[in-house]
């Protein structure tokens, strides 16, 4: 197809489930390793640590922070979708779930600086 | 499109650039053709002018010509249509005015794509009534505001017209998903209460290339002509999968 349906609300909002989804994916190791930090390195975390104080990787976390609340929010879009009765109001909700993912993640970025 | 544009672009009583995709199965392209346009004017009379006036071995099919039959689907400016109900001032843009054979199948020749597979689906996903009872027994007497009746009601006007399974951008990923139409259908069985293979029909939708395939974009809805809804079908084959699943096959 030429694509115009890609720029429809809703299959937009499925790419971005799935683009968060595998960049959540990418980023469990990490997260991972570094909870191994806290239980095998205790001096390796506090050097990691003080690492993540840095504005830019502040903003990175939001990012992180962003990427999950979009996939939760989307997420549940989708589960309520098809579990509870149809609701024509999709784009209203798929809209709802990106404002409020963007509110946890400026919440996050506030409450961390 | 605006209401301006609209009229700017289309202007019936001169001629409309059209390119229509010609070749088979081992490929082809698009050729130009310069069509008189005509009021009211749909993109299924363009090609119909094209056939009868410039290019006799044009193939494409129609049938009814008012969106019954379902026949008539090609992808317009890139999007799946029924051509026949698609006035050309609808889709007209600056480019000639594309048309091509239906995305997702593939193409026997010119505009006519192999239904084929579209149909063995319908099929695979059990699209056949199964009555429960003979013709001695008495008519069943289902109330059209029965809960289970609305359902099949709100989905049973379907054309077969295969528009939603080229809107699919699972099927295009997926050449085995059985597709919005088939499963569609299906939703509409399993609320039909006079039928009797819904547990034969609920392991065919639940299946690989079934019901959980779909990732409910609804591009199948935005594209249906007759306005249903095959994103909230899908979704009901999932509830009754997932709750026969849970209740371990005590469904219904
Ligand atoms: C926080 C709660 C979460 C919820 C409610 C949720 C919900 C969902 C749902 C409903 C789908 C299916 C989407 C579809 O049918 O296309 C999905 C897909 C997916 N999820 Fe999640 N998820 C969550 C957390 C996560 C996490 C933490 C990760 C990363 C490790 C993740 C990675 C993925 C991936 C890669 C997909 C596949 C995307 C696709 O097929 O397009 N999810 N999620
Ligand atoms: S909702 Fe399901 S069937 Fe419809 S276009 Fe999306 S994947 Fe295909
Ligand atoms: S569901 Fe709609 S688009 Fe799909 S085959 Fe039926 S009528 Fe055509
Ligand atoms: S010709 Fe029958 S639906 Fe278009």
């Amino acid at each position: 197809m030429s694509g115009s349906h890609r720029r429809d609300g809703l299959r937009i909002a499925s790419m971005v489930h799935r683009i968060s989804g595998l960049a959540l994916a990418l980023f469990l190791p990490l997260h991972f390793y570094t909870l191994g930090l806290a239980l095998n390195d205790a001096a390796e975390l506090d050097t990691f640590l003080r690492w993540t104080d840095n504005p830019l990787v502040k903003i990175a976390e939001a990012g992180l922070v962003g990427l999950l609340s979009l996939h939760l929010f989307g997420g549940l879009r989708l589960l309520a979708l098809e579990f509870l009765p149809w609701s024509p109001r999709q784009k209203l909700y798929a809209a709802l779930a990106a404002s409020a993912s963007v509110f946890v993640s400026l919440g996050f970025f506030l409450s961390a600086v | 499109m605006s209401k301006q544009r609209e009229t700017e672009l289309y202007r019936p009583g001169e001629t409309l650039a059209v390119k229509v995709w010609r070749g088979n199965a081992n490929g082809g392209g698009f050729h130009a053709y310069t069509v008189p346009s005509q009021e009211s004017q749909t993109v299924l009379d363009v090609v119909t002018w094209i056939q009868q006036n410039a290019e006799p071995t044009l193939t494409y099919r129609f049938a009814c010509r008012v969106g019954m039959c379902g026949s008539c689907a090609m992808m317009v400016n890139g999007e799946p249509r029924w051509t026949c109900r698609t006035h050309v001032k609808k889709v007209i843009g600056d480019k000639p005015l594309e048309i091509a054979p239906l995305r997702n199948l593939p193409v026997i020749k010119d505009l006519a794509a192999d239904m084929a597979e579209f149909f063995d689906k319908w099929t695979a996903a059990r699209g056949q009534f199964q009555p429960s009872q003979s013709r001695d027994d008495a008519m069943a007497a289902i109330s059209p505001d029965e809960p289970r009746r609305a359902a099949a009601n709100a989905a049973i006007e379907c054309i077969n017209c295969a528009v939603c399974y080229a809107a699919c951008d699972t099927v295009a990923a997926n050449p085995g998903y059985l597709g919005p139409a088939a499963l569609n259908r299906a939703w509409t069985l399993q609320s039909d209460v006079r039928d009797d293979a819904f547990a034969e029909r609920l392991d065919a939708v639940s299946a690989g290339g079934g019901c959980f395939n779909c990732h409910s974009h609804q591009s199948c809805m935005t594209y249906c002509p007759n306005e249903l809804n095959p994103t909230a079908s899908i979704a009901g084959l999932k509830r009754l999968s997932a709750f026969s699943y849970l209740t371990g096959g005590k469904s219904r």
